[in-house]
């Protein structure tokens, strides 16, 4: 039993660890689908916050910021963020472009701009390293917690925590607010909210400005607490696995958590399984794939339907029906 | 003339978005103080300036051809591909397999490794089809998915029983690889090899099967409206399941060009070889034909090619390049602005 919690030590603060970039990022995609607009440029938007992430916080650490510095980061990311979005927004929603085709052009823009602009300030492939990274804190009192105080609150990210209110917050606006009832119903059926004078173009482009928001804050989190540095393969995949999150997660903010949870349980099992004697034998394949083909599965309706917005990949054109 | 004219205009949206990335790429040379001139003359030496670059910038079309095909295929039959990428990684395994583990003669083994590669790309092709046919599933986050599963799963399989040297398998025996000694010595050693002409042939082979056969005709009605072509008897059902593997074929070959021309092996892959991806830009600027494939093929490879040149005698980061090919794709997909705007001219003209 010792040695099953002991374990659980191990893996359980992995999976949040790995997880907290997903979420934030899956977020993202469900604001911007929610509101009917497809986000295959979650990726692109990963590459541009780790990017901002990572060079902001060596700005603000030669200005003298010190601890400070990855957090003004995380803020500028997420508004770098926001405007990298805009590409995508005025591709899809004003000029009426693929929505698809136009996030794979995103992804492609994100990462060609921001290694070329690596390469013009460094002068090589990849940044420094950053001085003041965000480390692991316990909570006051709730890591005292005897078994789950070990698992949930102690060397944890305080990035993680704030996903998890993020969580929430995004749950409250969604499904509680006026704003996310206008927002759910640009996703679902345009013209009525049209008629309804909701400013159907005006949301979408609200919408996708916050999925860059957030996803810029979801690879700045990554680069931030794990990789240190960035370079072109930083993000690798952490964007598509987030969408596949919010797939998996049925575009349910609480969904996605639990899928980003899993996908990240699994990400960190790839890695750990070797010292848990139950995992030793599974080959690491199988775990590294297990978030796509679950994906797949659910999309399939193996594992519960999954079923985006209804008016979700379509431009909306007034007057047409 | 007024077919003339339609061709022209197909042509306009194309030309207007390449200047336009080709303008914005100068913008930030200029703003990253470089010299927009300089890169630019640079880079096209780095295509045409000696015959070693050409020779690269023919094998760098090569699996954009085919990728840029298996594109516009499904997406003649309203479908959206973007798992050619893995598709493409599998047909690569597969074509290695097949042309290191065999001994055969030539007239078997060449042909074989491609089969194998080609069938790898269509079964990866089949499982996003059969659930969209099925079960209405979109294809889209399908074949993202699986691009993922392709890249873990070879990479898998190459450690785990194909492993040689290093993070690479065993090069394919002569007898099924696609390398030319002929193709190489008038290229100064360039890594152009037979695949270059099987590319030109299935530009051919798409566009007759599309525009010249009775199946194709019913691949392209079901692009057009689904309801149409089920109402007139088609089986879109099928039909979408067999665009789906047509298309994993081509991607496959894709990836059998790399794997028996270019490399002659398969190694432990990193991350994406994009190749897949460049193929959505490929298929979309060259508006689904094959013509405009091969020209768009040319534009991208020479673009891949010619920024190691830029860099090394301009001293331009060489993802300038991606930047220009990623707004490119921008420009074509926005091209109803453009569209409009030259319809919006057009019917002034003509007093309208």
């Amino acid at each position: 039993m010792d040695a099953f919690i002991s374990s659980l030590n191990l893996i359980i603060p992995a999976a949040i660890f790995a997880a907290t970039p997903l979420i934030f990022t899956a977020l993202g995609g469900l604001l911007s689908e929610r509101a009917g607009v497809v986000n295959i440029g979650l990726e692109g938007l990963m590459v541009m916050g780790a990017f901002s992430g990572i060079v902001f916080t060596l700005i603000f650490e030669s200005f003298g910021l010190g601890a400070a510095s990855p957090w003004l980061a995380l803020v500028v990311a997420m508004l770098i963020g926001a405007v990298f979005s805009l590409f995508h927004a005025v591709a899809s929603i004003t000029l009426r472009a693929d929505q698809i085709v136009s996030g794979v052009a995103l992804n492609f823009l994100a990462v060609g701009l921001s290694v070329f602009l690596v390469r013009e300030f460094f002068g090589k492939g990849q940044t420094d390293y950053i001085q003041f990274p965000i480390y692991r804190t316990n909570i006051p009192l709730l890591a005292d917690i005897p078994v789950i105080g070990g698992w949930f609150f102690s060397r944890i990210y305080a990035t993680s925590i704030i996903a998890l209110v993020f969580v929430v917050i995004v749950w409250y606006v969604v499904f509680k607010t006026p704003f996310g009832l206008r927002l759910r119903s640009v996703g679902e059926h345009p013209t009525a909210a049209d008629t309804m004078g909701i400013k159907v173009n005006r949301m979408k482009y609200i919408a996708v400005m916050l999925s860059g928001a957030f996803g810029g804050m979801g690879g700045a989190v990554y680069a931030i607490t794990t990789s240190g540095n960035f370079g072109g393969g930083t993000i690798a995949g952490q964007g598509f696995m987030a969408l596949a999150a919010l797939v998996f997660g049925k575009w349910n903010p609480f969904g996605v958590l639990g899928a980003a949870l899993f996908f990240g349980l699994a990400q960190s099992l790839s890695i750990t399984a070797q010292q848990i004697p139950a995992l030793a034998n599974v080959p690491q394949v199988y775990l590294l794939i297990a978030p796509y083909v679950l994906t797949i599965l659910a999309l399939a309706g193996f594992v519960g339907k999954a079923e985006g917005p209804k008016a979700l990949g379509k431009a909306y054109e007034k007057g047409s029906r | 003339m007024k077919r003339v004219k339609e061709a022209l205009s197909n042509l306009i949206v194309p030309m207007i978005s390449i200047s336009f990335g080709f303008l914005a790429g100068a913008i930030i040379m200029l703003l990253s103080g470089n010299n927009p001139v300089t890169g630019y003359v640079a880079l096209l030496q780095g295509v045409f300036g000696e015959i070693y670059y050409f020779g690269e910038t023919l094998r760098m079309m090569t699996p954009l051809i085919f990728s840029g095909i298996a594109v516009a295929f499904a997406f003649r039959t309203g479908l959206l591909n973007i798992g050619v990428e893995g598709q493409l990684i599998v047909g690569w395994l597969a074509s290695v397999a097949v042309g290191s583990m065999f001994d055969l003669p030539m007239i078997l083994h060449l042909p074989l490794a491609l089969l194998v590669g080609a069938v790898a790309g269509a079964v990866w092709g089949f499982i996003p089809g059969i659930l969209k046919a099925r079960l209405h599933v979109h294809e889209v986050i399908v074949t993202i998915m699986m691009n993922y599963v392709a890249l873990h799963v070879s990479n898998y399989i190459i450690r785990t029983y194909m492993l040689a040297s290093g993070q690479r398998s065993d090069y394919v025996s002569e007898t099924a690889s696609l390398s030319s000694e002929f193709l190489r010595g008038m290229t100064d050693f360039s890594r152009l090899h037979w695949g270059f002409f099987l590319a030109i042939a299935a530009c051919f082979v798409m566009w007759f099967f599309l525009w010249k056969t009775t199946k194709g005709y019913e691949l392209r009605s079901a692009g057009y409206n689904q309801h149409a072509s089920s109402y007139a008897g088609m089986n879109v059902k099928t039909n979408i399941v067999m665009s789906m593997m047509i298309s994993g074929a081509f991607a496959g070959l894709g990836g059998a060009m790399e794997g028996l021309g270019t490399y002659n092996y398969v190694q432990i892959l990193q991350g994406f070889t994009n190749l897949g991806f460049d193929g959505i830009a490929v298929a979309l600027l060259g508006g689904s034909t094959s013509i405009g494939i091969f020209l768009a093929a040319f534009l991208f490879g020479g673009l891949k090619i010619g920024s190691s040149n830029m860099q090394a005698t301009a001293g331009v980061a060489p993802e300038l390049v991606e930047i220009v090919i990623a707004l490119i794709i921008f420009f074509v997909a926005s091209s109803y602005f453009i569209r409009w705007y030259l319809n919006r001219r057009q019917s002034k003209k003509e007093g309208k």
